[in-house]
């Protein structure tokens, strides 16, 4: 299969991943290729398979540039960077790392809940400041007992809600519809939601339909005792919005794992000690990462092999 | 009351205020003057507020003749001498169980924010160099880590509860095995339990014979990928050894909100990211320390109506 030329799109961060891919194929980074559109036309009747990222995929526009290509094999759950449309038309195949990374991304979700909730990164600077020598820290809010709003109560959702259950919060969430068997509360608008809960978790997929489901009426409804977690996507939330109820006070508070154009984070939200702000690291685990990149890796040798897909989308 | 009032919140003292005559002695930072008062006033002391940083010492139990109750505003009573009061008939009262959640949530914050790296990955993002340097290094999975609990009380089986959610197997150390921890692992020594799990968590009471449980054979045990919580007291730590050990590499790291000498936190730690140090605040939030105050309050009340104590430890 050496022979078999592969694109990665996005930046070749995890060596464990490049190595792979390097060991079994011929390996493109489209990251350190100087002139990118040259390269493409040079190379447009080799590429037979595309690795992306949660930062960049493939779009319409490079799909058409690859007629022999044959997979997409994403190194990430999130498909919003992928033409899955397009993918579809042209009997393209796709795949993702479900599952593997839904222990770690629920696990961040109540990192940022407990982190925001206990001031954990504002208290560990004030001791090494040197200030609790000048006195104790004030007083912060009781995570136990909070009810936790989930929306999209997926493979993600659900293992939030079950960690949270263990901290004694009521789950609410919403969904497109209502889930059957399942014990939460379900609310028919995510407004609705946010006004009944105390913690607003975003875990649902980017689409058209959800970029934004997180505005300024959203907001106002979780209000200024209100903290939104956001493990999604940046584009899930109007990020000026969000930005301007936090420095007003008409949030209580934000545990952000994601934002609208990564790696910048608005600089506003520095100060603000009733934020936590993590640069995408929500399957960023050393276990994880290796579990996606036998998938990523996995499901293009079985491509390649004729074999049946690991984990395929289209 | 024998702590420092800017120690108590404002509640407690209204409460205590509007109630009794409220004396505010300073017994560590004006040592002087407290004595002073206190011979002023050794017949008229009839009750003692007491909290985790200082209660009531046989020094000051023997200089008041008329003390009937010490009321402690806290659920550890290291720093109230016991035996002594048990002697002397002197009555002693706690706040179990309205800060147990309070204080399992901060033990699970503090395992995700060192697996996590939460707190220096904030840190990152806030000084700008997620777009300067890019990602952050890959951590360390917390799910499914096995965790060992010294102490499976009150406080210890909240934070089993807890880690089940997320997977984590549970091993316990106690004097002697208990009939509510059937499912969970139990090891016969600290030393065996450090050996066997992952992260390693001091949730029992600090009596003389738990003093430095946390020992370098016990760090050894632990070992460079383990991971040590306090949420007990600081002498429970070898505090030296610990430091020693983290400095070296010889423990993975830690997680502590509690000290040998409060507020004082070796400057050595400032340095590391796999700790994250907190000022004591496992049962500082407002829900808690409002329940706590109620509890001093009331069992004082109690007392001195001829009722029986709420939550009496003598």
């Amino acid at each position: 299969m050496e022979s078999i030329s592969v694109l990665m799109t996005c930046p070749p961060v995890h060596p464990y991943l490049v190595e792979a891919l390097e060991k079994r194929f011929t390996l493109h980074k489209l990251d350190s290729v100087p002139d990118k559109p040259q390269f493409l036309s040079s190379h447009r009747d080799s590429i037979r398979a595309v690795v992306g990222n949660a930062a960049a995929g493939a779009d319409a526009e490079l799909i058409d540039q690859l007629p022999k290509l044959e997979i997409v094999s994403s190194y990430s759950v999130g498909l919003d960077k992928i033409d899955l449309a397009k993918c579809k038309e042209k009997g393209i195949r796709v795949t993702n790392t479900p599952d593997v990374l839904t222990d770690d991304v629920a696990d961040l979700a109540l990192g940022l809940m407990l982190a925001v909730l206990r001031r954990l990164c504002e208290s560990d600077r004030y001791v090494r400041s040197g200030l609790w020598k000048k006195g104790d820290y004030k007083l912060t809010t009781k995570f136990s007992g909070k009810t936790v709003g989930i929306i999209g109560l997926g493979r993600i959702g659900m293992a939030i809600a079950q960690r949270a259950e263990a901290f004694s919060c009521p789950i609410s969430y919403f969904s497109r519809s209502q889930k059957p068997g399942i014990n939460y509360k379900y609310h028919p608008s995510v407004v609705d939601l946010a006004a009944n809960c105390d913690i607003l978790v975003v875990a649902c997929a980017l689409t058209p339909e959800t970029r934004h489901i997180i505005n300024r009426e959203v907001i106002d409804a979780l209000g200024p005792k209100g903290v939104l977690i956001n493990i999604g996507r940046g584009p899930h939330v109007d990020e000026a919005e969000l930005v301007s109820a936090l420095v007003e006070g008409r949030l209580g508070g934000a545990g952000l794992d994601v934002f609208q154009d990564e790696p910048n984070v608005p600089e506003e939200l520095f100060k603000l000690e009733n934020v936590v702000l993590l640069p995408h690291v929500g399957s960023g685990t050393v276990e994880t990462r290796q579990a996606m990149a036998d998938l990523v890796v996995g499901n293009l040798e079985a491509h390649f092999l004729n074999k049946p897909l690991l984990t395929p989308v289209v | 009351m024998t702590c420092s009032s800017v120690q108590v919140q404002p509640y407690l003292l209204e409460a205590l205020e509007e109630k009794f005559t409220l004396h505010k002695l300073d017994t560590t930072t004006e040592p002087d003057k407290a004595a002073r008062f206190l011979r002023s006033h050794r017949d008229s002391i009839r009750a003692v507020v007491g909290t985790a940083f200082v209660g009531a010492d046989a020094e000051l139990i023997d200089q008041l003749p008329n003390l009937e109750i010490v009321s402690s505003y806290s659920v550890g009573v290291d720093k109230i001498d016991l035996a002594k009061c048990k002697e002397k008939g002197i009555r002693v009262t706690n706040c179990p169980d309205v800060s147990t959640d309070d204080v399992a949530d901060l033990a699970l914050g503090l395992m995700l924010a060192v697996s996590r790296r939460l707190c220096p990955i904030d840190r990152y993002v806030r000084s700008g160099l997620w777009s300067k340097l890019g990602d952050y290094e890959l951590t360390t999975k917390f799910s499914g880590k096995t965790v060992g609990i010294i102490g499976p009380g009150n406080i210890g089986m909240a934070i089993a509860k807890r880690a089940e959610a997320f997977g984590c197997p549970i091993s316990y150390f106690s004097r002697s095995k208990k009939p509510a921890c059937i499912n969970y692992n139990y090891c016969p020594t600290v030393v065996d339990l450090a050996a066997n799990c992952d992260i390693l968590v001091v949730a029992c009471a600090l009596t003389p014979d738990t003093r430095h449980i946390i020992n370098r054979d016990v760090i050894d045990a632990l070992g460079p990928e383990g991971v040590l919580i306090n949420i007990g007291r600081g002498p429970h730590v070898d505090e030296a050894e610990l430091v020693s050990a983290l400095l070296e590499g010889r423990l993975g790291g830690a997680g502590l909100d509690v000290f040998q000498d409060e507020p004082n936190v070796p400057e050595e730690l400032f340095k590391l990211d796999n700790v994250v140090l907190m000022p004591h605040v496992g049962s500082a939030t407002v829900e808690a320390r409002k329940a706590m105050a109620d509890l001093v309050v009331g069992n004082l009340e109690a007392h001195f109506l001829n009722k029986p104590l709420l939550t009496p430890v003598v």
